[in-house]
């Protein structure tokens, strides 16, 4: 045990600063099984950075605001978080990025909740603290291994659509609020026959006078069975369950089970607990479960102070999402292309090296834990298609919204002009095209066997939002 | 028409579009297999082999004879080109297009409504020329 102070003091009653009572240890070597966390520390003024960061670590472990005899009962040592290193941001005199290792035996095994309470729970509020975020957390394979992960993920999804070799394609029902269940159960069918693989509910569809949940279950099942007889394909609409209650939830879900719908969605904000539980009802029912990251904005956005979206996405993959929203790059919401990089990767991929271009702080190992199949929607369209494979890849779900349902010849047109936009650059890209610099001829050429994609061409073809993001990395990678 | 397959939507590919995937497919080192049926139903989810998945192929060329030779010995059938990839991580169907369909139009799918308690109804689906013995699904 190694203790700044000497011993007499260190123990005394009274207050020490947070270095002194043994959370500022740069000698610290992380251990495998240790939880890693890197967090954007903005002191107040005159508060020493190593002083912060040894704070954070200890308000997000075993401290309190004075010395208490009682820690002496304990190993007091080995559940203290240990801030060891503090780095200066580059271009950022304010900020540091203070690296803080947790014992494993701090977290309970299998709950988000849990290492949330400790890693984000009383620390945000800190006063000698005038901003913090937490960048990115290292999970050992010790406690992946403790979670169930997704309960199907992306192989496992794939052969249970039998679909392959392209991104799949999806469509948010739009108005979001006030359509009837039937008028509503109309879009759903028009989209999926003319080549959706999915539709979606939105986000704050879930109960309401207009539409109660279970017409619309109803109605949408109607949709999904008759876009199957028309196409031969397998089809599916998330119903979304959530619900005021976990009993409310089970109820939506069983209910969308046995009408045998393939997929349920559920909101993040319905929080760790509940989405575990629900992933665990999906994993005992064989239903793919989808995830809309409803809210997460209030505390990812800005780069001072909250939580990195791919720190959300680590805990959704453990706690075992089959789909998770996760940025589109080239649409309407917030997406730094590096950044976004950063979040697929780490929901698709076996191993993710620390990458600070990316956003990245740690090499993450995810022990062979199914993939999360990231879900991009938002404000893009058939015209997008190139940039969106270039930024995106083949794993992952297109959700063309506006997109399919505003298409000049009708949903289904709209959904048909998706369909022929992707396979035809998934077509090219296997051809050695350079999908990115000739996306745009590729997608004229298709489009002279669709009319449905000229259309859209014509319609969208020029339609970009091109704002700054204000999530970005400290570092940007210089060209080889 | 039935849309399974990567590219369904596109106009039918001939044998330069169908060798370019090949192409790439074995360039990714995943291996090729044709399989064909008559039940097109979505979940028939096991056509026939036409031989066993070819590994190890440097000639796209290869593949295309056999994709020939497995359409003309069944004319009337589905045809469907199938690239797996080992790589953990994946290590199933990489990609998975159809390359031919039987001749004329595709009669389609019944799509039965059993109706339950509650206004739930209980869907059926069954492919029309699957009422008819196999080999005889197709004229």
């Amino acid at each position: 045990m190694i203790d700044d102070a000497p011993a007499d003091a260190r123990w005394t009653a009274g207050v020490l600063s947070y270095k002194e009572m043994g959370y500022w240890r740069p000698d610290y070597e992380p251990g495998d099984t240790d939880i890693l966390a890197a967090f954007r520390i903005t002191p107040q003024p005159g508060v020493d950075p190593e002083e912060a960061g040894a704070a954070v670590a200890g308000e997000s472990s075993t401290a309190t605001w004075t010395v208490v005899w009682t820690d002496r009962l304990t190993d007091h040592a080995r559940y203290q978080g240990k801030c060891y290193r503090v780095d200066p941001v580059p271009g950022n005199p304010e900020q540091w990025i203070a690296y803080i290792a947790y014992d494993l035996d701090l977290f309970e095994e299998g709950s988000i909740a849990n290492m949330t309470s400790s890693i984000i729970g009383n620390v945000f509020g800190f006063k000698a603290l005038k901003a913090l975020r937490l960048e990115d957390l290292r999970i050992p394979v010790a406690y992946v291994k403790t979670f169930d992960g997704p309960p199907h993920g992306i192989v496992a999804e794939r052969e249970m659509l039998n679909k392959y070799g392209r991104p799949l394609i999806g469509c948010t029902v739009k108005p979001k609020l006030g359509l009837s269940a039937r008028n509503y159960g109309r879009v759903v069918y028009e989209g999926l026959r003319g080549g959706l693989d999915f539709t979606k509910d939105d986000e704050n569809i879930n109960s309401q006078p207009f539409m109660r949940w279970r017409e619309r279950f109803l109605y949408c099942m109607e949709a999904v069975e008759q876009a199957q007889e028309r196409t031969g394909e397998i089809k599916g609409h998330y119903m979304n369950v959530t619900g005021p209650s976990m009993e409310d939830m089970y109820e939506r879900a069983d209910f969308a089970k046995e009408l045998s719908s393939n997929i349920v969605m559920m909101d993040l904000t319905v929080g760790y607990t509940a989405m575990t539980s629900m992933s665990r009802w999906a994993r005992r029912n064989g239903v793919l479960l989808h995830l809309h990251r409803a809210g997460h904005g209030t505390y990812t956005r800005q780069k001072t102070h909250g939580v990195s979206f791919r720190v959300i996405a680590k805990w959704c993959r453990l706690l075992g999402v089959d789909h998770l929203h996760a940025g589109t790059v080239v649409g309407k919401l917030e997406g730094d292309p590096n950044m976004v990089a950063g979040y697929y990767d780490t929901l698709r991929d076996d191993v993710i090296p620390a990458n600070l271009a990316h956003g990245i702080y740690f090499d993450q190992r995810w022990a062979s834990m199914p993939g999360v199949m990231p879900v991009a929607s938002g404000g893009i369209h058939a015209g997008q298609a190139h940039q969106l494979l270039h930024y995106l890849g083949e794993d992952c779900i297109l959700q063309f919204g506006g997109g399919t349902i505003g298409h000049p010849m009708g949903i289904a047109a709209g959904a048909t002009a998706n369909r022929v936009a992707v396979e035809a650059i998934i077509k090219a890209r296997n051809e050695g095209c350079d999908v990115l610099g000739d996306g745009e001829r590729i997608l004229r050429h298709a489009a002279k066997s669709s009319p449905e994609l000229s259309a859209a061409l014509d319609t969208w073809g020029s339609v970009t939002f091109d704002y700054e993001s204000t999530d970005t990395p400290d570092v940007v990678a210089t060209p080889s | 028409m039935i849309t399974q397959g990567t590219f369904s939507q596109l106009p039918q590919f001939d044998d330069s579009d169908i060798e370019a995937q090949l192409r790439y497919a074995i360039g990714q080192g995943w291996a090729i297999s044709i399989e064909m049926t008559d039940d097109p139903h979505p979940r028939n989810l096991f056509w026939d082999l036409w031989g066993l998945p070819m590994f190890d192929l440097t000639d796209p060329r290869a593949a295309l004879d056999e994709i020939h030779e497995c359409c003309e010995a069944f004319p009337r059938h589905y045809v469907k080109v199938n690239a797996f990839d080992a790589r953990k991580g994946r290590e199933t169907i990489a990609l998975s297009f159809v390359v031919q369909r039987p001749p004329g139009d595709e009669p389609g799918f019944q799509l039965e409504r059993g109706h339950g308690p509650g206004r739930t109804t209980h869907h059926a689906l069954t492919a029309y020329s699957t009422r008819r013995p196999h080999g005889d699904r197709y004229q």
